[in-house]
């Protein structure tokens, strides 16, 4: 189901994070984010030293003081907003997708007898029945029976799917409703333990886990903010040998205003909202993790048929054997595909009634359809004035041509080799055991893969075509999409091997897949997709499901997690580069009563010291709600090379963090300094 | 004013001419190929027989690093000893005493760890055998020991070692036999010829023009210059450093003392081109180097030649530049190129009175010891720039949307901690030494020390914080230069700078070794398009970004109230 309402703040939503940034402040959850927990430690301190400034003037006045507190108070503020705002979001996503399935009744078998329960009830194991009109209480596989089933509410796909029991397509998805026919579904997850109740959690925080890179990450900020505690700690005795009293106010000014509180604030919010944009997408991860991987992928296998291509054969061109009228061609080749149920067979007919013959040919009245068999390997018609006309594969008509004492024209033979070695499927015509001429069928490269794929090698992904074809035609598809390598002719364990392959050269693969037969590569890969389709077993093996089946979508997934990790650095990036302005904000105004040469590092000409650390602060404080939006929406990716991104990135982030910050200070300081 | 000028860029142009062949060489012999120097390797063999050592057994990292500490804890207790009983030990033509037990502490520390800070002075202080066999002997082994430790580093970047990074003892001693020793012969050579005493005698006694009697110590000086110069060890044989007429005689010594204080920490950067077979990376790794060099080089320069404005003030001409604490053979230019070598070198051999500098040329010297990494000492100063690239690798790594990796390795929250900390630690011990030494001085001017904390400081205000503050940060860098203003023997500031000199060398040899150990060991990932490639002018400016940075944002306040100030109050 996408989501229409991408406005980034909703009213209920916004309420809600309101009374979380609150929540939040309890030092036991505030603890995991450490740069913010030394901001709200300052806070503490801080309104002690408001309380002590009633009674003494000694740092600085009451009123002041009050300020600074109320500053850093917002600022922790912000910073839960931040994260709860991100919660909210994902939050109200995940439910969206689980009201579709809540409550509604199921009818339980037991022993053979039907009895009727809530879906809630269910548990893993139990078996239930649905039938036309029913909705799927829960998700689970079919057991026995085959039928249409309306997924529009998971997938937003309004064609009918069909599922059945047995092979790949016998996964059920709560939500979704049974179109027609009847069939016996066996419950796969415990209540409360779907993919998507796993994700909410995810969400939501409590059982969500710091990702290895952000992880990473809050080391390097942490060591940030032990050397600012160094450097404010140490500025004590320094100012003592100077004679300059500093007061507390300043030094927790300066503290606050060096560590990275930026990216420490907004650091959990990208997170969140990188999850939040898979979900988006309507791809559940069952991991962080995953989706940050998913930024760093080398290689994605994807499968030929319904991805690359279109799904099926076409035909394209027909061509008569010398002496054959065109049309009489035509007409004969619509002739033995009129019984022909395959797609190919269809797209004969769809081409002939296309192209410049417009033939719409209906079979003569009593005509015997003769059915492909594995031994003739062809099919066709005999109509009742004797016209016996078979369409099969090269070789089978030869032979009944041979047969029947007729050559097998040249230029027929010529036509077959030049269709073969172009990646198409010759089918050869014969009537009355004479061949007329042939049919080429080409697969269907799907509009714009071809872009796609350049766009991921721009990103530095190789892209792997899997396919059942011979080499030859493998490798003509390969070229045409633009794809880096192919696997003919596979088997399943092929794609396990490749995979396998890969990773020991040191590269991060991706697949995606259905099949219980595709569950061991995907769980080998390392972001494993299943199609939400796709059998328990795949979708247990896989770390990500797609509930839109789409095979593209890896794509999509490779963008998200590239977007999630350059939020984090160009944040960091900003966050950092800010500390110049503040330290010309900050320094003199610490020093510059008391050193008065020390008034020449005042280069934004500050109204006072006061006014200048307020200022300081109050940017601070106030750029986080403003990049709030940047952290949920992400950095946008460019797939323009890496040094060309970084330089980009430098620019924007880190040349925009040094200057944006004196712009911003300057102006806060001309309104404060009115005031002060 | 002009030939000074020409003088400098001579100097430095002469340096990355001798750098770059140098570095093609050094590759060479630790990648094993033929080199002029072979003839060496029969006493290489020899040495490594008597001490029962293979050398072709590699090592992994922990094991290197487990070699390094033993080796360097036996020279150290060797050093200190030694030091503790000199008056009794032979070659002591001048009778001078035993160190104290805080002085001992300290200059066996300072000399074992490539810092040199000279508590000090070597006239009076140290005998010829300490000279020769203690502190000569520390500047081979503690210059070759950073190189080993690189060797590793640079072992550990190459693709597929996991495990096997070398051997120790091979590095130690080959950086030895096959760089410093014949390096520093050709340099005690040209010192020798322009009258830098060789002699075993002790002190001579000359009549003065005004008939007073002068004792002048000699001794076997130029061989230690010598080493003192090129393994950026800088503790000199006399007291006053090469600004004695005997260490540095004229100014063609001058230039090739300077030219040895920086040519082997250059020519280590291209020998990593050459060894890992990228020159792009080690290109842009010296361009950043070099940016950070000019950016202090030059208003340190246009400082001492441009004269003290309080001076010109008073109407006096100073047509020579700011020339207090300087030698006239030298020149102002000539002095202020000698402080910022010796400075972005952790080098700290002086030509000039760091203290009598301009604000700006301290600033420009302090601002280099903090970095530590514009050149930096034999092995260490690529060292502590291994750790701003795997800091700067991390966060562009982020920035262009892919977990961050260097030579093909991931880096991931191990490494980062380690990097973080060790990027932690030159702040810390420089600013937490700083401040006790402050407090000290605020709250107990008068305690019992050996010397009155009130009598520490020469200068009062802010020049008397930049004599701590520049003491703290010599240590820390391992530089050894000082301010002669601070008076430093006394046991508060033996033993505090000891400790410093101790923890700025160890951690952070064993922090870039265990991340590129750790590494080593990872899975390689061949690049791809989307891969940050480390070799481009883009990421260099990032590594210059973060470097300056980390640097500018932590000391920005202490150097507010040091030079900063003084600089500004000068009218």
């Amino acid at each position: 189901m996408k989501s229409d309402k991408n406005t980034l703040f909703q009213g209920d939503q916004v309420r809600g994070a309101l009374v979380q940034s609150f929540i939040k402040l309890d030092p036991r959850i505030l603890f995991r984010n450490p740069v913010m927990f030394t901001v709200e430690i300052g806070t503490v301190v801080m309104l002690v030293v408001t309380v002590f400034s009633l009674f003494n003037k000694e740092q600085g006045s009451f009123g002041y003081n009050f300020t600074i507190f109320i500053v850093l108070f917002i600022t922790v503020l912000f910073a839960n907003f931040a994260e709860a705002i991100a919660e909210a979001r994902g939050k109200a996503q995940a439910e969206s997708l689980r009201k579709t399935r809540e409550e509604t009744p199921a009818r339980l078998l037991v022993d053979g007898k039907e009895s009727l329960v809530m879906s809630s009830q269910l548990k893993k194991g139990d078996v239930f029945v649905c039938e036309t009109g029913d909705n799927i209480p829960t998700d689970g596989e079919i057991i026995e029976g085959i039928a249409t089933i309306d997924e529009s509410a998971i997938t937003g796909e309004s064609a009918p799917v069909i599922r059945e029991s047995g092979g790949d397509k016998s996964s059920v998805t709560g939500g979704t409703k049974v179109l027609s026919d009847r069939i016996k579904v066996i419950v796969t997850t415990q209540p409360g333990e779907s993919f998507l109740d796993k994700m909410i959690a995810l969400v939501e925080g409590a059982s969500r886990q710091k990702t290895p890179n952000e992880i990473a990450l809050t080391i390097l900020l942490a060591g940030f903010t032990l050397i600012f505690v160094i450097v404010c700690v140490t500025l004590k005795p320094f100012a003592d040998y100077a004679n300059t009293p500093i007061t507390i106010a300043a030094f927790i000014s300066l503290f606050v205003c060096l560590i990275p509180t930026t990216i420490g604030g907004l650091l959990s919010a990208i997170g969140i909202a990188g999850m939040d944009r898979a979900l988006r997408a309507n791809v559940i991860t069952k991991s962080g993790k995953a989706v940050e991987t998913a930024g760093d992928l080398d290689t994605l296998l994807l499968d030929k048929t319904g991805t690359i291509t279109i799904g099926n054969r076409k035909a394209t061109n027909f061509y008569p054997a010398n002496g054959v009228n065109k049309k009489d061609f035509v007409t004969a080749c619509v002739l033995s595909s009129l019984a022909d149920e395959t797609p190919e067979g269809k797209s004969i007919i769809e081409l002939a009634s296309q192209g410049e013959e417009k033939a719409i040919i209906s079979a003569p009245a009593n005509s015997v359809f003769i059915k492909f068999t594995a031994e003739t390997r062809s099919s066709g018609l005999d109509t009742p004035d004797g016209i016996r006309i078979r369409k099969g594969a090269f070789d089978s008509i030869r032979n009944i041509a041979l047969k029947a004492g007729n050559i097998f024209p040249n230029e027929v033979e010529e036509a077959v080799k030049n269709i073969s070695s172009n990646g198409g499927t010759p089918l050869v015509v014969s009537q009355n055991e004479s061949v007329l001429g042939v049919i080429e069928l080409q697969d269907i490269i799907k509009p714009g893969i071809a872009e796609r794929f350049e766009r991921l090698r721009k990103m530095g992904v190789k892209t792997v075509m899997v396919t059942g074809d011979n080499p030859l035609t493998a490798k003509f598809i390969a070229n045409k999409a633009g794809v880096d390598d192919f696997i003919a002719e596979a088997k399943p364990e092929d794609k396990m091997n490749y995979i396998k392959k890969e990773q020991q050269g040191g590269k991060l693969v991706a697949m995606m897949g259905d099949g219980t037969n595709d569950a061991p590569a995907l769980a080998q890969a390392d972001v494993g997709v299943a199609m939400n389709s796709g059998t328990q077993a795949a979708k247990e093996a896989g770390n990500m499901v797609d509930l839109d089946n789409d095979p593209t979508k890896l794509i999509e997934i490779v963008e998200i997690g590239k977007q999630l990790l350059m939020t984090r650095g160009t944040l960091t990036t900003f966050s950092i580069a800010n500390d110049v302005a503040k330290y010309f904000a900050i320094v003199p105004a610490l020093f510059m009563v008391s050193i008065p040469s020390l008034r020449a590092l005042n280069i934004m000409d500050l109204h006072s010291p006061q006014s200048a650390i307020l200022s300081a602060v109050i940017f601070n404080a106030i750029i986080i709600p403003m990049l709030i939006p940047l952290a949920l929406r992400g950095v946008e990716y460019k797939p323009i090379g890496a040094s060309a991104l970084l330089r980009r990135n430098l620019l924007i982030y880190g040349l925009g963090g040094v200057l944006i910050p004196f712009l911003g200070i300057k102006l806060i300081d001309i309104i404060v300094g009115t005031m002060v | 004013m002009n030939t000074e000028y020409l003088g400098i860029i001579f100097m430095y142009l002469l340096t990355i001419a001798i750098a770059i062949p140098m570095g093609k060489y050094i590759a060479k012999v630790f990648k094993g190929e033929k080199t002029w120097f072979d003839f060496m390797a029969p006493l290489e063999m020899l040495i490594f027989k008597l001490s029962g050592i293979d050398p072709t057994r590699e090592m992994n990292w922990k094991q290197h690093l487990k070699a390094l500490l033993t080796i360097n804890a036996v020279w150290l207790f060797y050093a200190f000893f030694c030091l503790l009983f000199q008056a009794h030990l032979p070659l002591n033509p001048d009778h001078n005493p035993s160190q104290t037990l805080d002085l001992a502490f300290n200059t066996a520390l300072s000399f074992l760890t490539n810092t040199n800070l000279q508590d000090y002075s070597g006239e009076s202080g140290a005998t010829y055998y300490t000279q020769l066999f203690v502190f000569m002997f520390l500047h081979f082994v503690s210059a070759s020991t950073g190189l080993a430790a690189m060797m590793v580093i640079f072992k550990a970047m190459k693709d597929k070692v996991a495990d096997k990074l070398g051997n120790f003892w091979d590095f130690l001693v080959k950086g030895i036999t096959r760089l410093l020793l014949p390096l520093s012969f050709l340099v005690a050579v040209i010192l020798a010829f322009n009258g830098t005493p060789t002699s075993f005698k002790g002190k001579d006694t000359v009549i003065g023009l005004q008939g007073d009697t002068v004792h002048v110590s000699r001794g076997p000086a130029a061989a230690m210059i010598a080493i003192k110069q090129t393994g950026t060890n800088g503790g000199g044989w006399f007291g006053v450093n090469s600004a004695h007429p005997f260490e540095n005689p004229n100014y063609l010594t001058n230039i090739v003392e300077n030219v040895s204080i920086i040519a082997i920490p250059i020519a280590l950067v291209f020998a990593l081109g050459f060894y890992l077979n990228k020159k792009k990376l080690a290109w842009v790794i010296f361009g950043v180097m070099t940016v950070g060099f000019l950016i202090m080089l030059f208003p340190s320069v246009i400082a001492e030649v441009g004269g003290n404005p309080a001076i010109a003030h008073m109407g006096v001409g100073q047509p020579g530049g700011a020339m207090e604490g300087k030698e006239v053979r030298f020149g102002a230019a000539a002095s202020a190129y000698w402080g910022i070598t010796t400075t972005v070198t952790s080098n700290g051999s002086v030509n000039a009175m760091h203290d009598s500098m301009m604000p700006v040329s301290g600033l420009a010297q302090m601002f280099d010891m903090m970095i530590n990494a514009f050149y930096g000492g034999v092995g260490v100063g690529f060292m502590n720039f291994y750790i701003f690239i795997i800091i700067a690798v991390f966060i562009s790594g982020l920035m262009v949307g892919r977990t961050p990796e260097f030579m093909g390795r991931k880096i991931e929250a191990r490494e980062m901690k380690i990097a973080s900390l060790i990027a932690l630690l030159h702040p810390f011990i420089i600013l937490v030494g700083t401040s006790i030494a402050a407090y000290v001085l605020v709250h107990f001017p008068n305690a019992a020390w050996a010397t009155k904390p009130s009598a520490w400081l020469n200068n009062p205000g802010f020049h008397g914080f930049t004599e701590m503050l520049y003491q703290y940060t010599s240590s820390a860098a391992n530089n050894g230069s000082g301010y002669a203003g601070l008076t430093a023997n006394n046991i508060f500031w033996n033993v505090s700078t000891g400790i410093i000199i101790f923890v700025g060398r160890f951690f952070p040899i064993i922090g870039p070794v265990a991340i590129a150990g750790i590494l080593a060991n990872k899975k390689f990932v061949p690049e791809s398009a989307g891969t940050l490639k480390t070799d481009t002018a883009t990421f260099g400016i990032m590594i210059f970004a973060v470097i300056f940075i980390v640097a500018a944002l932590s000391f920005f306040p202490a150097l507010t109230l040091g030079p900063i100030a003084e600089h500004f109050s000068l009218k």
